[in-house]
């Protein structure tokens, strides 16, 4: 990853596109400015000027409803126009390439695109072939990257646990699969959390997953023990059965968080899920509701950290 | 056409010559080495003070895209490529489109390359009716119009039992089969090594097993049916290892690696630089090493540039959908100089992964400088360095890996069959 792609050459943020490389201080940066929105706006209840005149497009190539609203309500609460674009059903059906798309999309006046895609890449290729004024925001590509999902996780660690060098913290599933747990990491590891642990089957786990910087636990009993943040990752329906899972029962009899699981870390543990949950397969329902989850408090952060990244990027 | 070339250090490594002197060619074939058969009169002088004339190059695999795939590249455009590069013979694989699968394609591609400037081209037949794995093709008839060899391309061989079958139809015609080591499930969606940088960036990743469980099946079956066997395009130091026992133990197998392998390691693809995306992946530095020593080791016998040109449309592209493939006949020699000189090999022993050893496993003329031999010559300026560019590559693939970066060591002409069919800028 070159840093130049997303930086400018005085070290602001013009895209983002990953929290692989992205610098600390950039990255304290965002937080700062998310603390400062939800206050004054998200809880609040106030709308900002900050993007006003903007076009903020977004380009899912993916169906998500929860992603592209909360991009969404972001960019309304700063006052931008906002245009959503499900590209999964038109244009790329119908052969046009993704740079057309983007072209013809950037010649509608857009100033910044939200872009989510099933290929890993696509955030970085579109980046790299916009016009200097246009920023992208990733909003998930392929296995690869979500960094908005990884800053607003951070956001909600910070909260409720003030700082990371003194943390443990696991993270729970479908590493292999999830660009949610990749940026997680990136991030985890670049604000000085001493001990990330990764657990789950060797199935849905990259083979050189220590190379990022984690410890494999198989057995969630040992990887979740003295943890002071858990962080669960969503299953996908699809890898259930077959040859990564013979069943979502069994998975959950060995992965799925429940509250006896949960008696294993430290009292005051958090737990953290980026949704939407499958209860009963990763995540017991006592957990999900229970007075250590956090979850609906990522939502609400969530905004406010996608409120940060669009009034930055503005600036640079 | 009588052509002498002035004061060159010639190269042979073919018969270890290594000296300057002078080359005399006439009618299509070389006549003299050092000293002018009595009588002759050229009608053409190179003044070649400075220049390296070895044969010219012999190329293993070059996608010159025809028929059918003419909208990326064609037979002119790649054929000019080749001898820009100073190749003088190439070996084309089946993946056209249909595939090279019977005797009139091979024939109309060899009269399109006949009729035109450039190196000589050898077809390889597709071993299965369509490339589809199902039937066998008419080895016998595709040998007599003109194929030196038979091979799956990169096409998925799911079926050991046709793998088999065809390894023992092709012995019979005592014909050779060049076999991609892939197993199909283990590498399906993969687009690059499973290691570090997939973990890192979550590509879908092509493990190791993949190559070496499908090397192994290929080595079993060499030798239970005595096929002749070339290994194309090995990737991992476990490969290395063994094909280096396969041969140890008098297996008839021989092997090649791709240019870009040589150099290259998964750490590229970490910017999803789409020229980067190459089948079989760029692996871990380790086996990028091992790949390096196994071509000094001769295990690994020949270096071809798995040319594969590919057109922006698929290469601007998200890199995981992006088509693999990276243009390369004119980044082989320099590439291929390259890393002899990082080896610490002579000139000779550096060419000749590159001329005498792919021609002597083809089967095919040229790749030696003899007295009445056929005229091929590369000249190159070992000590000029080029950027390379879109502009500077004659490919219509302009989708290198080293794009943007410089190379050492230019080609000036290109001689095959005693005429100039290249001669570079300011010459």
């Amino acid at each position: 990853m070159k840093p130049d792609l997303q930086l400018t050459p005085d070290g602001r943020l013009r895209h983002l596109l990953t929290l692989d490389g992205l610098p600390r201080g950039v990255i304290n940066t965002i937080l700062d400015r998310a603390q400062t929105l939800l206050e004054e706006s998200v809880q609040a209840d106030q709308k900002l000027d900050l993007l006003r005149g903007k076009s903020v497009f977004n380009l899912f190539f993916e169906n998500s409803t929860r992603t592209r609203t909360t991009f969404e309500i972001a960019a309304k609460r700063l006052s931008a126009d906002v245009v959503n674009l499900n590209i999964g059903v038109s244009s790329q059906s119908k052969g046009e390439t993704l740079l057309d798309t983007v072209a013809n999309l950037a010649a509608m006046q857009a100033d910044m695109f939200v872009v989510r895609h099933s290929a890993a890449g696509a955030a970085h290729l579109i980046a790299r072939h916009a016009a200097p004024n246009i920023h992208v925001i990733n909003a998930g590509d392929g296995r690869s990257a979500h960094p908005t999902q990884g800053l607003l996780d951070m956001f909600t660690i910070r909260h409720f646990k003030g700082a990371f060098h003194n943390l443990r913290i696991a993270i729970v599933g479908d590493v292999l699969h999830s660009r949610v747990a990749r940026s997680q990491i990136h991030a985890l590891t670049t604000l000085g959390c001493p001990e990330v642990r990764v657990i789950g089957p060797r199935t849905l786990m990259p083979r050189d997953v220590s190379a990022l910087g984690v410890q494999f636990y198989s057995r969630m009993e040992e990887g979740i023990k003295d943890v002071d943040v858990v962080m669960m990752l969503r299953l996908q329906n699809e890898r259930m059965q077959g040859d990564l899972l013979p069943s979502a029962g069994e998975y959950y009899k060995h992965w799925g968080l429940t509250p006896a699981k949960l008696k294993l870390a430290k009292p005051d543990a958090i737990v953290l899920h980026p949704g939407p949950m499958n209860r009963g397969v990763e995540i017991d329902s006592e957990v999900a509701d229970g007075h250590q989850a956090v979850i609906l408090h990522q939502v609400t952060f969530g905004i406010a950290v996608r409120m940060a990244v669009m009034s930055l990027l503005a600036e640079a | 056409m009588r052509t002498h070339i002035c004061n060159a250090r010639v190269i042979d490594p073919a018969s270890g010559l290594d000296a300057v002197q002078d080359v005399f060619v006439a009618a299509g074939c070389i006549v003299g080495l050092g000293c002018a058969p009595e009588g002759y009169v050229a009608n053409r002088t190179i003044d070649a003070t400075g220049l390296v004339a070895c044969p010219g190059l012999v190329d293993m695999a070059v996608r010159l895209r025809e028929p059918g795939l003419e909208y990326v590249a064609g037979l002119e455009s790649e054929m000019r490529a080749s001898a820009a590069g100073g190749i003088t013979s190439l070996a084309c694989p089946p993946d056209t489109d249909p595939p090279l699968d019977e005797p009139g394609l091979i024939e109309m591609l060899k009269f399109r390359a006949r009729n035109m400037p450039g190196p000589r081209v050898y077809p390889v037949g597709a071993l299965s009716w369509k490339l589809e794995g199902q039937r066998l093709t008419e080895m016998g008839e595709l040998h007599e119009a003109g194929c030196i060899a038979f091979s799956h391309a990169d096409a998925p061989l799911i079926d050991t039992r046709m793998l088999f079958h065809a390894m023992e139809y092709a012995a019979s015609f005592g014909l050779p089969l060049w076999l991609r080591a892939q197993d199909f499930h283990l590498a399906r969606n993969g687009v690059a090594h499973d290691g570090i940088v997939s973990a890192r960036l979550g590509f879908p990743a092509i493990p190791v097993p993949a190559e070496t469980i499908a090397l192994q099946t290929i080595l079993m079956l060499t030798r239970q049916t005595g096929c002749r066997v070339h290994i194309a395009r090995i990737s991992t130091r476990a490969a290395v290892e063994m094909v280096r026992e396969a041969k140890a133990d008098g297996l008839p197998v021989t092997c090649d690696v791709g240019v870009y392998h040589l150099h290259l390691s998964e750490m590229d693809v970490a910017d999803y630089d789409a020229n980067c995306h190459i089948i079989p992946p760029l692996r871990s530095q380790r086996d990028r090493d091992a790949l390096r020593q196994g071509v000094v080791d001769g295990v690994i016998d020949a270096i071809c540039s798995d040319h594969a040109p590919v057109d922006d449309d698929a290469k601007e592209r998200p890199f995981q959908e992006s088509e693999p493939g990276a243009t390369g006949v004119e980044l082989l020699l320099p590439l291929t100089l390259k890393w002899g000189a990082e080896m610490g090999l002579s000139l000779p022993q550096t060419l000749s992964r590159i001329t005498c050893i792919p021609a002597g496993i083809m089967g095919v003329e040229g790749g030696s400088l003899r007295i009445d031999g056929p005229a091929d010559l590369c000249l190159f300026d070992p000590e000029t360095d080029w950027r390379v560019t879109a502009d500077t590559l004659l490919s219509l693939g302009k989708n290198s890996p080293w794009l943007g970066r410089e190379v050492l060591g230019r080609v000036r002409y290109t001689v095959i069959d005693g005429h100039v069919d290249y001669a570079g800028e300011g010459f």
